[in-house]
């Protein structure tokens, strides 16, 4: 580095930063392949297999979808919050409390038909989920707490409150005494739309659509991302900042409360405690590497989704231990946010008579 | 600077390339001496083999296999199946119980799969669910309640070997309070905890049993504050139904004993470890995979214990004296001939009430649903 300066470019590269995240993809599936020979598996074999139980078969692709649809969700509530700088990490919390949500209505109205139940279960999805963002919301404005730390024991919150209904008021009686809800009628499970998989991704589109629609066509959405840019500059523009960084909180903690009610529905047909799978997390790192946009949001929680399916059929070809997927996944992380300084900065060689 | 990434991606496609050329092997041969478990499902698949078609076996773990609990102990199990000549057996560690369990099984039936044993009550719906799918592939589910036509539940009456552990730590204790660490308030575990807590207080009726739960299987950090914590208010002995030996560690840092689970823990523990309730799942394994291939195997619920082998204590640590060892051999003998049965009244919960009358056996189905604690354990059942 010695024969270099860092430089900041006039503008941020534009397709440029999509080599860039070609490359920084390729340096971190090489080190994956190098610490696949370096335990004695073949290399590009496993690649193949990584890219075959995520995407290689119809089935595959399936699985992928379902994985997509919670991540999404929750990714593009997430990028909200963080397009208006608010460092919304409560997504889990979040997820947790729209699983208790939808649970609430099943089990009061069980007997619901499902045009009444579905949608039901939405609304109180959301809600619980956007009330359990709007107190940390409520906190940083009134009292001035750091919404890192709230969100972050929220979650924790979350969890537990979730675990006490199941092992406490909500447990089947007839379950052994296992903590788990009663079965969802069949009324409260969405049903499939295209192959296995189910309404919740035309939700998905809609969710999405609006979105855009609603952080470019409207003034609201505007005075958001604005208010992202320069919180300072936008209160003096009389935006109404502080409205704004409820409503995105509030707007996240319903998304994600919303994957949490699609996955109780669709995946486990009743709520246990092992309805989170993490998806509140996965969904930072997918923002984060989509920077914010939604398009690339999609694109990112597909191929993250295909990553984590993937990774099981390499485990049962090649017995490769299931912590690697975890390293893979941090790998790429890693390289295409280092990769990001290039978008901003670039080496310049230094002439031979300067300093 | 285009130059140069352009010159820098080049290189490490060329780079990723050779590394592939070189270290790819034919999908026959598999790799080292150093892989856990090796087995090649691609070429079992071939119907047209002259050899008869492989029986392929699928396991389904709840935790890594190095956890040295119990997915471990499976594992050693599958590791014994493996050596029969025309069986190829995999497995997928660390699956989280809920959605993606059920991908996980499903592909494995996709891919021919001729039996697969799913570990973790976790499980079980996915593993019903798949088995109405695919009717001619048999399915063991371990710590469940389910069946099917081509699925079975199993387990094993660890809590026959957890009572003898009790009486070692019974024996063992000076002050009197024991610590269990313990996973979540499920049937399986209470009933452990209990069957503990009765052996410790049939050699030392003042003991108490302190409980505390982690909500998780497996988490070696957690498991090991929690063991602190009960180290704290007094105990001297630390039991646990986890996955992992952290409270084994945790009891051997303050110089105070040990009970382990699911394998022999002594390795981490050597000086705190005085025995541990351990699988031995092979002897189960072996029978259930003859049965499917004879033809003999039926739907039911499986649940072993002492009598045949597939639960014991492990061998006692150098601390332990001859006299506790003689009792404690003494009544597993009587254990596993029939002769005593641990659940047998009077037995108190923790209210006083009496659950189990005297004289009076508790039946399985009372063991199945067993939610309540026995008088000398302190702690809650939620």
């Amino acid at each position: 580095m010695m024969g270099y300066r860092v430089v900041k470019r006039q503008e941020p590269l534009n397709w440029g930063s999509f080599f860039i995240f070609l490359v920084a993809l390729v340096l971190s599936l090489s080190l994956s392949g190098a610490m696949l020979a370096v335990q004695g598996k073949p290399f590009l074999k496993g690649l193949y297999l990584l890219w075959d139980g995520g995407f290689g078969q119809l089935y595959a692709l399936e699985d992928t979808l379902l994985k997509t649809i919670p991540i999404f969700l929750c990714a593009l509530g997430v990028a909200v919050c963080f397009r208006m700088q608010i460092w919304n990490i409560g997504a889990e919390g979040q997820f947790a409390l729209g699983a208790v949500g939808a649970t609430w209505a099943v089990l009061t109205f069980p007997a619901a038909p499902a045009w009444v139940l579905i949608p039901l279960m939405l609304v109180c999805g959301a809600v619980a989920g956007g009330l359990w963002a709007l107190v940390p919301a409520l906190l940083r404005l009134r009292l001035g707490m750091n919404e890192i730390i709230t969100t972050l024991m929220f979650n924790y919150i979350g969890i537990l409150l979730l675990q006490y209904m199941v092992y406490g008021p909500w447990k089947d009686p007839a379950s052994f005494g296992f903590p788990m809800t009663p079965m969802f009628p069949v009324a409260a499970v969405f049903a499939p739309v295209v192959g296995r998989i189910h309404w919740g991704i035309v939700l998905c589109a809609v969710v999405a659509v609006a979105l855009w629609f609603f952080l470019y066509r409207t003034r609201l959405g505007f005075e958001l991302l604005a208010g992202g840019e320069n919180p300072r500059a936008a209160r003096y523009a009389r935006m109404p900042y502080n409205f704004l960084v409820v409503f995105v909180l509030v707007l996240c903690g319903a998304l994600a409360g919303w994957a949490g009610v699609l996955e109780t529905s669709t995946t486990l047909g009743r709520l246990q405690s092992n309805v989170m799978a993490g998806y509140g997390f996965t969904a930072i790192v997918v923002a984060w590497l989509a920077r914010l946009r939604i398009p690339t949001i999609a694109v990112f929680s597909f191929l993250l989704a295909g990553l984590r399916v993937g990774v099981e059929n390499l485990q049962l070809e090649l017995q490769v231990p299931a912590a690697f997927g975890g390293i893979i996944e941090g790998l790429i992380l890693l390289t295409v946010l280092a990769g990001q300084f290039f978008v901003w900065f670039t080496l310049q060689p230094r002439s031979k008579g300067e300093d | 600077m285009r130059k140069l990434m352009l010159l820098l991606a080049a290189a490490l496609l060329v780079f990723g390339g050779l590394t592939g050329c070189e270290k790819e092997k034919p999908a026959e041969k598999t790799a080292t001496a150093e892989s856990a478990a090796k087995q090649d499902s691609a070429p079992a698949a071939t119907e047209e083999a002259p050899a008869e078609k492989e029986f392929k076996i699928g396991f389904v773990y709840v935790s890594p296999v190095g956890d040295a609990g119990w997915s471990y102990a499976h594992d050693q199990a599958r590791m014994e199946l493996e050596k029969r000549p025309g069986v190829t057996t995999s497995f997928v560690e660390s699956v989280p119980e809920g959605a993606d369990a059920e991908r996980v099984i499903l592909n494995m039936a996709r891919k021919g799969y001729d039996m697969i044993f799913t570990t973790s009550y976790g499980y079980m719906d996915p593993t019903l669910k798949v088995a109405g799918q695919y009717p001619d592939i048999t399915f063991m589910h371990c710590a469940g309640y389910k069946t099917a036509p081509n699925m079975s539940a199993y387990f094993g009456r660890v809590y026959q070997a957890r009572y003898l552990t009790g009486m070692v730590a019974g024996r063992m204790t000076k002050s009197n309070v024991l610590g269990y660490v313990a996973a979540f308030p499920i049937p399986e575990v209470i009933r452990g905890i209990n069957a503990f807590a009765l052996g410790v207080r049939s050699v030392n009726p003042d003991a108490q049993v302190r409980v505390v739960w982690t909500k998780t299987w497996y988490d070696p950090a957690t498991e090991k504050e929690a063991a602190k914590s009960l180290l704290d208010v007094g105990a001297d002995v630390i039991a646990q139904h986890q996955d992992s030996p952290g409270p084994q560690e945790a009891a051997q840092e303050r110089g105070v004993y040990s009970v382990g689970y699911n394998s022999d823990m002594s390795t981490f523990a050597p000086k705190a470890h005085l025995t541990s309730a351990v699988w031995n799942w092979q002897i189960f394994y072996d029978h259930v995979v003859d049965s499917v291939r004879d033809g003999s195997w039926q739907s039911g619920q499986y649940w072993w214990g002492l009598e045949h082998g597939i639960v014991d204590i492990a061998p006692f640590g150098d601390m332990v004296p001859q006299d506790v060892r003689d009792e404690v051999l003494a009544k597993k003998a009587d254990i596993a001939s029939g002769k005593v049965a641990v659940f047998t009244g009077p037995v108190k919960d923790q209210s006083g009430k009496i659950r189990i009358a005297e004289g009076e056996k508790a039946g399985d189905a009372a063991l199945l649903g067993m939610d309540w604690f026995v008088e000398g354990v302190v702690g809650t059942t939620e």
